[in-house]
């Protein structure tokens, strides 16, 4: 088979030992090149981490194959392994080291000397605002510097293909956004595969956006073409108990929940808020966003599930 | 330096030098638990078996490196997914683990130093009973690094972690004769005893310092099950142990 540059799975699936045929990842096909921030986004449970933990040689594949620039995740993890660097859900900085003490042993495992490492740390973690905090223990860190600490790790590393998985979750609004700047900087050079359940994280930062949901892929590329895949420009969401309006051009997708969605067209969208407005319905209009495309996707793959 | 060097250089810092740097009082406990039981021992037998109670200090503090290992591994693992990140680098399980190992060695050098000391003074061993002596705690060395590692990549909390840790005190230190001569248990008991490796290693160590007398058949026998277990453990943390996950 043609091993293509960049991200390639053909046919991954993951079984969990135990999980009595569920499939954590079902049959993943994916390719994406290898520059940039590939975001992958979902819900609890989607597959995120396990398809991540994958790619960065933690974790065996029950089935399929997945290769980045060429080198495959299982035959050839020793030279994948060179140009890798992770940090894991819920990686957490330990508590007797201080960050530059981090930062230098994290290079030393990727073979920098001990001088050249501790250099790096205290250039990197200047970069990351903490050069006051180098020598602290992490202990005393707050929530959000102790994430810096773990992105700085990655920062510092010569790896170029970088896994962050879910690095902004539990963070407040403001160091998830100082965090971002750094995942920018991050990405200009490197090819970063980050996981998020924030739909603003993957608007503002990914270059290509994967929609994963049950463990498949149901929705993949630039902002631009998620949008255009959707068609209609326009979302009327509808709170569950409402009964809908008679529409005449959309398309209807229902949620679990019961929550409704429209997707239509502008002056559709218009007629279609009048009559909700008028009947005193839950509901919200606007163009489509990244959510819209996501409660589309996600819903419509759960239809389909359940004709199968 | 190569890298490999480097990268069990890492892991001896992480394991140990910080910690020790940063949390000093981590200190007094490597010291104070092969030492107290010896103590007990040297109460309890008013004096009689405080040779016999120093080497099985010497065994048990090579002993504890690997249960050590074990739990600190773990917690890396699960509770800091330290290892996660480290499989992703170019570090292989065998510069980790050695650097960890190596670790738990230097925790145990102030035991260690005391013990040396004590055992100038109550054993005075010649040169060959002291080569003797090395080589047994090194064979313990191993084999219970191998038996912290294989164990260390199964448990995926800290409750297992220190059911893990407890199960395996108990079955090779607790219950075993290493601290006495083996002819203080009674008979059906003493079958039990020699289930455990550590068994084999305080009857080789206490005949090399005239403690006990055994046959020249009865030291090669427990020799070879020593090499023979240290070879096995060695070869299922091998095999076994899981860099990556299944
Ligand atoms: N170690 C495991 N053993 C068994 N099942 C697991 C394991 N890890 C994850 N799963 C299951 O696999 C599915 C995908 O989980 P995960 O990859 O963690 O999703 P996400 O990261 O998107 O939240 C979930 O149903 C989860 O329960
Ligand atoms: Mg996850």
């Amino acid at each position: 088979m043609q091993r293509a540059d960049g991200l390639d799975c053909r046919g991954l699936t993951k079984e969990y030992q135990g999980s009595r045929g569920r499939r954590a990842l079902d049959s993943i096909d994916l390719q994406v090149p290898a520059r940039g921030i590939f975001s992958l986004i979902g819900m609890n449970g989607a597959g995120k981490t396990t398809l991540v933990r994958i790619l960065a040689t933690q974790l065996e594949p029950t089935s399929g194959t997945a290769s980045i620039d060429g080198l495959d995740v299982v035959k050839q993890a020793k030279a994948l392994r060179e140009r890798i660097a992770t940090v894991p859900q819920e990686a957490r900085t330990v508590p007797w080291m201080t960050p530059k003490q981090t930062v230098l042993s994290y290079l030393m495992w990727r073979g920098t000397s001990y001088s050249a490492s501790k250099a790096k740390a205290s250039e990197v973690l200047a970069k990351v605002g903490l050069e006051q905090q180098e020598d602290v223990l992490t202990r005393r860190l707050s929530g959000g510097m102790k994430r810096k600490v773990m992105v700085a790790t990655v920062l510092a590393s010569e790896a170029d293909i970088v896994f962050l998985d879910e690095p902004t979750t539990g963070l407040d609004p403001i160091s998830r956004k100082e965090l971002w700047a750094y995942l920018g900087t991050l990405a200009k050079d490197r090819f970063l595969i980050l996981t998020t359940h924030y739909l603003e994280e993957a608007e503002e930062l990914a270059n290509i956006i994967g929609i994963m949901h049950m463990g498949r892929i149901v929705g993949l590329g630039t902002l631009d073409q998620l949008r255009a895949e959707v068609k209609q420009q326009y979302s009327v969401r509808v709170a569950a108990g409402h009964e809908l309006p008679s529409i005449t051009d959309g398309r209807v997708t229902r949620a679990r929940s019961g929550e409704a969605q429209i997707l239509t067209t502008e002056d559709e969208a218009y007629r279609l808020s009048r009559q909700l407005l008028e009947r005193g319905a839950r509901f919200s209009m606007s163009r489509v966003s990244l959510d819209d495309i996501f409660f589309h996707l996600v819903n419509r793959s759960d239809l389909e599930g359940t004709r199968a | 330096m190569k890298p490999w060097g480097r990268q069990v250089l890492a892991s001896i810092l992480v394991n140990s030098i910080y910690e020790m740097k940063n949390y000093p009082v981590v200190l007094i406990n490597t010291v104070l638990s092969p030492l107290s039981f010896l103590l007990v021992i040297a109460f309890v037998s008013r004096g009689q078996l405080i040779p016999d109670a120093i080497e099985g200090g010497f065994i048990m503090s090579m002993f504890n490196s690997g249960m050590s290992l074990q739990g600190d591994l773990a917690h890396l693992k699960n509770d800091f997914k330290l290892q996660d990140m480290v499989v992703s680098s170019p570090t292989s399980p065998a510069a980790y683990v050695t650097g960890m190992a190596l670790a738990e060695v230097i925790y145990s050098t102030p035991a260690l130093a005391v013990l040396v000391v004590l055992a100038a003074i109550y054993i005075h061993p010649g040169v060959a009973e002291a080569v003797l002596l090395v080589s047994v705690l090194l064979l313990m060395f191993l084999a219970s690094i191998a038996i912290g590692y294989t164990l260390s990549t199964f448990s995926s909390d800290i409750v297992q972690s220190f059911a893990f840790s407890r199960l395996i005190s108990t079955l090779f230190s607790t219950l075993p004769p290493v601290y006495y001569p083996i002819t203080l248990i009674p008979t059906p008991f003493r079958y039990a005893a020699y289930l455990s490796p550590t068994t084999y290693a305080a009857e080789i160590s206490q005949n090399a310092a005239g403690l006990l007398s055994l046959s020249s058949s009865g030291v090669a026998a427990a020799w070879g099950v020593l090499l023979a277990t240290t070879a096995a453990l060695a070869l299922v943390a091998m095999k076994k142990a899981r860099w990556r996950e299944v």
